[in-house]
C-alpha cells in the first residue's frame, strides 16, 4: 500500500492525499494506494495540486498495516508523520486531534 | 563592534524586498518550483522534512544584545520558540512559513541581519574565531579581514554562481579555533620579524563525502595582497573546478586531482596578472574596517581578586571558572562559554527566554557583546572577572550554566532526521544519550578534553571527521546505523579521523562510545593525557580490541 505526500508550499507543512481528494495534515486520514491505477491517479491529482501552487514535490510513500491502523515503513517518512523524536512537543505528534479531520 | 556601513544596509533592504516579491510571485504562480528553489537558497531558505527552514548569518558570530532579541522575538512569533545555533556561525529557524518569511527578513534588515550568503553556491559567510579580539594568546583580531572578504565577495559577479559553495575561515591566533584547515580557503594571521601583518593560506580542505585537510599555498601572504590573492585562488577554481559532477566541484577536489604544486602554480600566475591591480588594499581601508571592530573600553575595576574568593566559596562556580573561562588579553577580563549543551538537550538549540536572558547578561556585564562558535555555544567575550559570578548566577537562573565547555558532553550534532531532509539517520538523540550516560559532573571532568562530533548523513555539518570521536549516522537495510571514527580533529593539527571498525546499532552506539571512553582511561599516561594525546600515542589497536575482541 502507498500513499501519496508531498509539503505544503505556503507554510510547508507535511500532508497526504486524503480519502476523498483533499490534502490531509494527518497519516491516518491518508488514503491508501492499493493498486497501479489508484497511485497514477494520485500522482495526476498531486501533479495538479503542484500547478494550482497547493504543493512542492508530491512523491509516493509505502506504507504498511499495524494494530491501529497504518504507518509508513521507511524510518524517515514516519518521523514526516509524527515530528522530531526529540521534540514531542513539536510536529504532529503534539496535537491534541486524533479524528479523521 | 562591528557594523554595516550605509552601503550594506541599501543592499539589505534591497535583497529584502526583491525576495519579497519573488515569495509573491511564487505564491501567486508567477514562478514555478525549479524557478524559486534557487532564490530561496540565495535567501537562506532550505525545505526540510517538516517545514521550511530559514538560517539566517551571524557574520563572523558577531551580534549584540538587540540582534539577540530580535532572533528571540523571530522564535516566539514566527517560529516555535526557539533556534538552533550551528557549527557555521549561523542560526537556523526549524519552523517559519514561507508566508511569513519576507516579514521575517524585515524584522531582521532592522538589526542589520540578513540571510545573504548562508546557502547557494557562491562563498559562504566568512567564518572567523569566535574569542577573536578577545583572546590573550591573540596575533590581531582576524574580523576585519573576514568583513573585507565579505565585502568583495557579497556581490561579486564572477563568484555568485560558483561550481559548488565556497567556504572562507580565518584565525588571528596561532591556536586554530576556527578549523581553517578544514575550509576551501583558510588564513591564519601572523606578523613577520618586521610586525606586517599576514596570513598563511590553506587551500582544499573540507569535509563531507571526501574529508581533506587543507594545503598550504602560501605561508607569509602580506596583508594588502589578500583580496588579490583570494580571488586569483577562486579564479582558478572557477576555470577548472568540474561542474559535470557536483560531488566533485569542491576546490578540495582540484587540490586532489590535480595535485598541490601545480594549481598552487596556477594561483601565482593568476595572481600575478592582478597582484597590482585594483584588488590592492590599501592600509586607510583596512584602519578604515578595522575601527568597526575597534574594542570596548576595558576597565578592569579595582576588585581584583574578587572573582577568587567566590570560587574559593562555591565549588559550582569553581567548576565553571575552569572549564568555561578563557584568558582575556585585557587584565582583569576573561571570555565566557555559555554552553548550549546542558546535560540531556540537543546541542545548539537555545529557547528564546534563553536568548532574551544572555542579550540582558551582554548588556549588563558583557560590554553588549555575544558570539556564536563553531562548537555550537555561545560566547560574551569580554567580562570583568569581578562580574563571572554575577554571569554565572544569570546563566543558572536560564538553565545554561553547564561547566562542561571541551568536555565529553560539549557534543556537536547536526539536525539529523529529525529535521533534515537529506539525513540517513538521527544524530541529535545519539547526542542526548552520550550527554545523559556521561554527564554526572566527576566522571566528565575525570575524562578530561574530548570532542565528539556526530552527522546524520555524508554531508559532515557535524563534523565528524575532526572530532576525536566521530559518529556518521547512516542507513543500513532501513535502520540506523553509526559508524565510529577515532583521531580526528579540527585545529593547528588537523586531521582526519580513521574509520575504527563496523558500525553500531542506534541502541548499541552509545556503549560503544563508553567502550572507548573507558579504554581510553584505562591506557592514559595520566590524567592530564587527554583522549586524542593518547590515541595518537597508542594508535587504534587497544580501542579495536575493546570494541571487537581479538579475534
Ligand atoms: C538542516 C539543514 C541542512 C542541510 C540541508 C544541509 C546541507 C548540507 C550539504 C548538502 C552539505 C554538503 C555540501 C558539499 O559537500 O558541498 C553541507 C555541508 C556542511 N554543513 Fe550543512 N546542512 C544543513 C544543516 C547544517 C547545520 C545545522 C550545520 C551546523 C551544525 C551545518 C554545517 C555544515 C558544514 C560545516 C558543512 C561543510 C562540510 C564540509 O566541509 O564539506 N549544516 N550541508
Ligand atoms: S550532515 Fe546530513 S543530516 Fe546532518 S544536517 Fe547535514 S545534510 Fe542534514
Amino acid at each position: 500500500m502507498k500513499a501519496l505526500t508531498a509539503n505544503r508550499l505556503i507554510d510547508g507543512e507535511v500532508v497526504w492525499l486524503g480519502r476523498s481528494g483533499q490534502w490531509v495534515e494527518m497519516l491516518h486520514s491518508a488514503w491508501g494506494l492499493e493498486t497501479p491505477e489508484a497511485e497514477a491517479e494520485a500522482m495526476a491529482i498531486g501533479a495538479q495540486a503542484v500547478t494550482e501552487r497547493l504543493l512542492v514535490d508530491p512523491y509516493l510513500i509505502d506504507l504498511r498495516r499495524t494494530e491501529d491502523g497504518i504507518e509508513a515503513v521507511r524510518f524517515r517518512e514516519r518521523i514526516r508523520a509524527k515530528g522530531p523524536t526529540t521534540r514531542p512537543d513539536l510536529g504532529k505528534q503534539a496535537r491534541r486531534e486524533t479524528s479523521a479531520a | 563592534m562591528y557594523r554595516y556601513d550605509e552601503f550594506d544596509t541599501d543592499f539589505v533592504s534591497a535583497r529584502v524586498e526583491q525576495f519579497t516579491d519573488q515569495v509573491r510571485r511564487r505564491l501567486a504562480g508567477d514562478l514555478d518550483e525549479d524557478q524559486f528553489k534557487p532564490l530561496r537558497l540565495m535567501n537562506g531558505v532550505y525545505l526540510q522534512l517538516h517545514a521550511y527552514m530559514l538560517r539566517v548569518a551571524i557574520p563572523y558570530g558577531t551580534l549584540n544584545g538587540a540582534q539577540m532579541r530580535k532572533l528571540a522575538y523571530v522564535a516566539r512569533t514566527y517560529d516555535r520558540g526557539y533556534g538552533h545555533f550551528t557549527t557555521r556561525q549561523n542560526i537556523q529557524f526549524n519552523w517559519p512559513r514561507l508566508k511569513d518569511i519576507p516579514a521575517i527578513l524585515e524584522e531582521l534588515a532592522k538589526v542589520e541581519m540578513h540571510a545573504i550568503q548562508t546557502s547557494g553556491n557562491c562563498i559562504r559567510n566568512v567564518t572567523a574565531d569566535h574569542f577573536s579580539g578577545a583572546a590573550a594568546d591573540e596575533i590581531l583580531d582576524p574580523r576585519p579581514y573576514a568583513e573585507i572578504l565579505r565585502q568583495w565577495s557579497s556581490l561579486h559577479p564572477e563568484f555568485s554562481f560558483l561550481p559548488r559553495k565556497f567556504k572562507i575561515a580565518v584565525t588571528g591566533a596561532p591556536h586554530d579555533r576556527a578549523a581553517v584547515q578544514v575550509h576551501d580557503i583558510g588564513l591564519q594571521a601572523k606578523r613577520d620579524a618586521n610586525g606586517n601583518v599576514g596570513f598563511a593560506v590553506f587551500v582544499g580542505g573540507g569535509l563531507g563525502r571526501t574529508p581533506m585537510i587543507a594545503r598550504k599555498v602560501r605561508d607569509f601572504l602580506p596583508e594588502e595582497e589578500l583580496l588579490a590573492y583570494c580571488e586569483a585562488i577562486l579564479r582558478v577554481y572557477n576555470r577548472y573546478g568540474r561542474r559535470d559532477n557536483k560531488y566533485k566541484a569542491r576546490i578540495k577536489i582540484l587540490v586532489h586531482e590535480t595535485g598541490v604544486e601545480t594549481l598552487k602554480a596556477d594561483i601565482e600566475h593568476a595572481f600575478e596578472e592582478i597582484r597590482h591591480g585594483v584588488l590592492r588594499l590599501p592600509q586607510d581601508e583596512i584602519d578604515r574596517i578595522t575601527d568597526y571592530f575597534a574594542a570596548p573600553a576595558f576597565a578592569a575595576g579595582a576588585d581584583a581578586d574578587a572573582l577568587d574568593r567566590a570560587t574559593a566559596a562555591d565549588p559550582a562556580l569553581a567548576a565553571f571558572v575552569e572549564r568555561n573561562l578563557q584568558p582575556h588579553k585585557a587584565p582583569g577580563y576573561a571570555s565566557v562559554t555559555i554552553s548550549l549543551k546542558p546535560i540531556g538537550k540537543a546541542p545548539g538549540d537555545a529557547t528564546a527566554d534563553q536568548m532574551d536572558a544572555v542579550a540582558a547578561l551582554a548588556e549588563r556585564y558583557g560590554h553588549d557583546e555575544i558570539r556564536v562558535s563553531h562548537e555550537q555555544n555561545l560566547v560574551l567575550p569580554h567580562v570583568r572577572k569581578a562580574d563571572v559570578p554575577a554571569v554565572f548566577e544569570g546563566l543558572k537562573d536560564t538553565g545554561l550554566a553547564e561547566a562542561n565547555a571541551g568536555l565529553v558532553t560539549d557534543i556537536i550534532a547536526c539536525p539529523g532526521m529529525d529535521f533534515c531532509a537529506l539525513a540517513t539517520a538521527r544524530s541529535i538523540p545519539v547526542a542526548q544519550r552520550i550527554s545523559e550516560r556521561f554527564g554526572t559532573p566527576d566522571r566528565q571532568r575525570d575524562i578530561g578534553d574530548l570532542k565528539i562530533k556526530i552527522s546524520g548523513c555524508i554531508n559532515a555539518c557535524g563534523h565528524h571527521h575532526v572530532g576525536h570521536i566521530g559518529i556518521l549516522g547512516v542507513e543500513k537495510k532501513g535502520e540506523e546505523y553509526y559508524q565510529i571514527t577515532l583521531g580526528g580533529s579540527g585545529d593547528e593539527n588537523s586531521a582526519i579521523g580513521e574509520i575504527i571498525g563496523r558500525g553500531f546499532s542506534y541502541e548499541e552506539v552509545v556503549d560503544a562510545v563508553e567502550t572507548l571512553v573507558d579504554t581510553y582511561i584505562g591506557l592514559r599516561d595520566a590524567p592530564d593525557e587527554d583522549f586524542l594525546a593518547a590515541y595518537r600515542r597508542v594508535g587504534d589497536a587497544p580501542f579495536k580490541e575493546a570494541l571487537y575482541g581479538t579475534a
